[in-house]
């Protein structure tokens, strides 16, 4: 139960550092931290327009944080989320674009199509993880710049326009008007609905199914799962290939659910990085992924409002994610620290 | 063109683009040589670059020609104490090295920016009044085949880039220091046994990660860039780790490896006047570095092995 509550706590203080020592950045470069914050939490919680957009940007971020967090209870490390996700895009935009299907079919092949495309991104460093035992960290970010240069090149190649794709067929579209009427015609798409499909199923898949247990066996300790007669390497390459099909996934649905096209890109969108960051900060759990994906989202869109850039610079806000992922990554100093304040409250 | 001509554009361009990654490759191979796997060094190029961009601008008046230089110094001090971030995070609070990395990295673009914007009330800066010169030797230049290679038109930093990766190869294998560094990262609890103090020595190998990191990142700018945006360090950390792995995590492994890269990039834009070389599209000459590095670390073209401790925190008393 106490270890349930410091689980708890260590990503909540984390995040509360995060904010501190955000806010002497900002007071150390003179700028009004308290109307700065006062102004972000205003655009963030009194808007419906925002809180449109802010559905929208958790989108992706949730099937980001879904894919890290897969190969993480594997004992792995996605640093490719990115890459996959471009390539996720690319067949997503793809499929979207060049084959006519009714809409029925139209979207939910496009959707596989793309987690496809991504669990080839990342079957590679799987296989050579498994086979070569190649890390998978080097492999995955050298993987990343090939997805960013190949889906330029595709694009310049194989679109009309050279530097944008065509629009995806209104078929294929994930745009729900019903839900911009409701928050006064922001960016929101059907998309957040097949995150949420997936948050269950990936906690579905971990939790209560044999081959999840596998999967988090293989994580935990190789030689156990050895013994056990698991196979490790078939699992790798499982773990690393699926955690790219849901890394592609956030792909489609950004891509198509956003604007419907792809550009030539001089560097990457950050998805996938982000994913990173929010599996660290949910703890890997599905759940723990939903608030993440939701509060990043949150802080990404509110500092981007009018209101809160009038204060200080946007950026602010990513300095306070760098922040919250590196005391998440020293959460051992905070857990010893939680736990000292705990048992000294017990003892009184 | 003649295969001289070639020769005359492509060997000043290659020193041109390497001479940073050999910077922030060799930061590389302290670091990893003492068992700290390093991928911030994306976010110390992006910090050494900031900097230095930013003392230009503002002191040139001040020193005239001997800004660009002072600029280098600036960058080095504050990206080896970024540095010291991920020394403590990753050394003294045994955090994930690869968290702490990409923590960092995430830190250093919005920082940067945030300060660019915070002075200049843009996303870019101005392009900087002082930056380095091309050089050219007086006499040796005159020199038939080498002189145009590269006696003329260089930059002082390649060829103390180049001079750099020789002195780290000394420190590294020469010296007691480099023995005790590399005792340290293949088994750290055998170099404690023998008096080495583990922390003490992964401390010193971040910060001169971070003091090489912020040079590559500040002569990237002072010759190449001239001005600094979100863009200026977007991926070249990474070509510089893949030059390390590539380089097998030796100092002279690294900088040719970085040279090769620089190669690659270089033909990319100035392959388009070369016959035989514009055929090839563009887009394979971008992502070679990667490929190769994936192929080395496969084994496919001699095997990169990686210091054994690389990644592990160090635990006093632990086997």
């Amino acid at each position: 139960m106490k270890s349930k509550i410091i689980g708890i706590l260590i990503p909540i203080s984390a995040v509360i550092l995060g904010l501190i020592v955000g806010a002497v950045v900002m007071l150390v470069s003179g700028y009004d931290f308290i109307a700065g914050y006062a102004a972000l939490a205003n655009s963030i919680f009194n808007d419906l327009y925002n809180l449109g957009e802010i559905v929208r940007k958790a989108t992706p971020l949730i099937c980001a944080g879904l894919a890290v967090a897969f190969a993480f209870r594997s004992g792995l490390f996605n640093i490719g989320a990115e890459g996959q996700f471009i390539m996720g895009s690319i067949a997503a935009v793809w499929f979207g674009t060049s084959v006519d299907l009714p809409r029925l079919f139209h979207v939910p092949m496009m959707i596989l199509v793309a987690m496809l495309a991504g669990a080839f991104w990342g079957f590679i460093p799987g296989i050579l993880k498994a086979t070569l035992k190649v890390h998978e960290v080097v492999v995955t970010i050298m993987m990343n710049f090939i997805a960013l240069q190949t889906a330029n090149y595709l694009i310049w190649n194989f679109a009309e326009a050279r530097d944008r794709t065509a629009d995806v067929l209104d078929s294929a579209s994930l745009q729900a008007q019903w839900l911009r009427d409701l928050t006064g015609n922001s960016s929101i798409h059907g998309g957040i609905f097949i995150a949420f499909l997936f948050v269950v199923i990936v906690w579905f898949f971990m939790e209560k199914t044999k081959w999840g247990y596998e999967l988090r066996t293989v994580g935990l300790n190789q030689d156990a799962a050895k013994y056990a007669g698991i196979g490790v390497k078939r699992n790798i390459v499982y773990a690393l290939t699926i955690s790219g099909a849901l890394a592609g996934l956030a792909g489609a649905l950004e891509t198509i659910g956003g604007f419907g096209y792809m550009t030539i890109a001089s560097g990457f969108s950050g998805v996938g990085f982000d994913g990173l960051a929010v599996a660290l900060l949910g703890s890997n759990q599905p759940l723990g992924i939903l608030f993440a994906a939701f509060l990043f989202a949150a802080l990404k869109i509110g500092s981007t409002s009018y209101n809160f850039t009038l204060i200080a610079p946007t950026e602010v806000v990513e300095i306070v994610i760098g922040l919250i992922i590196f005391f998440m990554a020293i959460y051992q100093v905070i857990r010893l620290f939680l736990e000292r304040i705990i048992s000294r409250g017990s003892k009184k | 063109m003649s295969f001289l001509d070639i020769l005359y554009t492509v060997i000043p361009a290659l020193f041109f683009y390497s001479a940073p990654l050999i910077y922030t490759a060799l930061g590389g191979v302290f670091s990893e040589r003492s068992g700290v796997v390093n991928i911030a060094l994306e976010g110390l190029m992006m910090i050494g670059a900031c900097t230095a961009v930013i003392f230009n601008l503002t002191f040139a008046e001040t020193f005239g020609n001997a800004t660009p230089w002072l600029a280098l110094i600036v960058a080095m001090v504050i990206a080896g104490l970024f540095s010291l971030l991920h020394a403590l995070a990753s050394v003294s609070f045994r955090a994930d090295q690869v968290v702490s990395g990409v923590a960092l990295n995430m830190i250093a673009l919005a920082l940067t920016l945030f300060v660019v914007k915070s002075l200049y009330g843009a996303g870019q800066t101005e392009t900087i009044a002082v930056p380095f010169s091309k050089q050219g030797i007086p006499l040796l230049k005159k020199i038939p085949l080498l002189g145009e290679t590269i006696f003329n038109n260089f930059y002082w930093t390649s060829w103390i880039a180049i001079a750099v990766a020789i002195v780290a190869w000394i420190v590294l294998l020469k010296t007691p220091f480099g023995l005790r560094l590399r005792a340290v990262g293949e088994h750290p609890a055998a170099a404690e046994t023998q008096g080495i103090n583990v922390i003490k020595t992964r401390y010193l190998a971040i910060l001169i990660s971070g003091i090489l990191g912020g040079l590559g990142g500040a002569v990237y700018v002072n010759t190449i860039s001239l001005d600094y945006s979100f863009t200026t360090i977007s991926g070249q950390g990474f070509i510089a780790l893949a030059a390390m792995i590539f380089g097998k995590w030796h100092p002279l492994g690294a900088m040719g490896a970085a040279l090769f890269f620089g190669l690659a990039q270089s033909l990319g834009v100035v392959g388009s006047l070369i016959p035989g070389i514009k055929e090839i599209p563009n887009y394979y000459l971008l992502i070679f570095p990667y490929v190769l590095t994936i192929l080395a670390l496969s084994g496919v073209i001699g095997r990169s092995e990686a210091p054994s401790a690389l990644g592990v925190p160090y635990v006093k008393g632990k086997r």
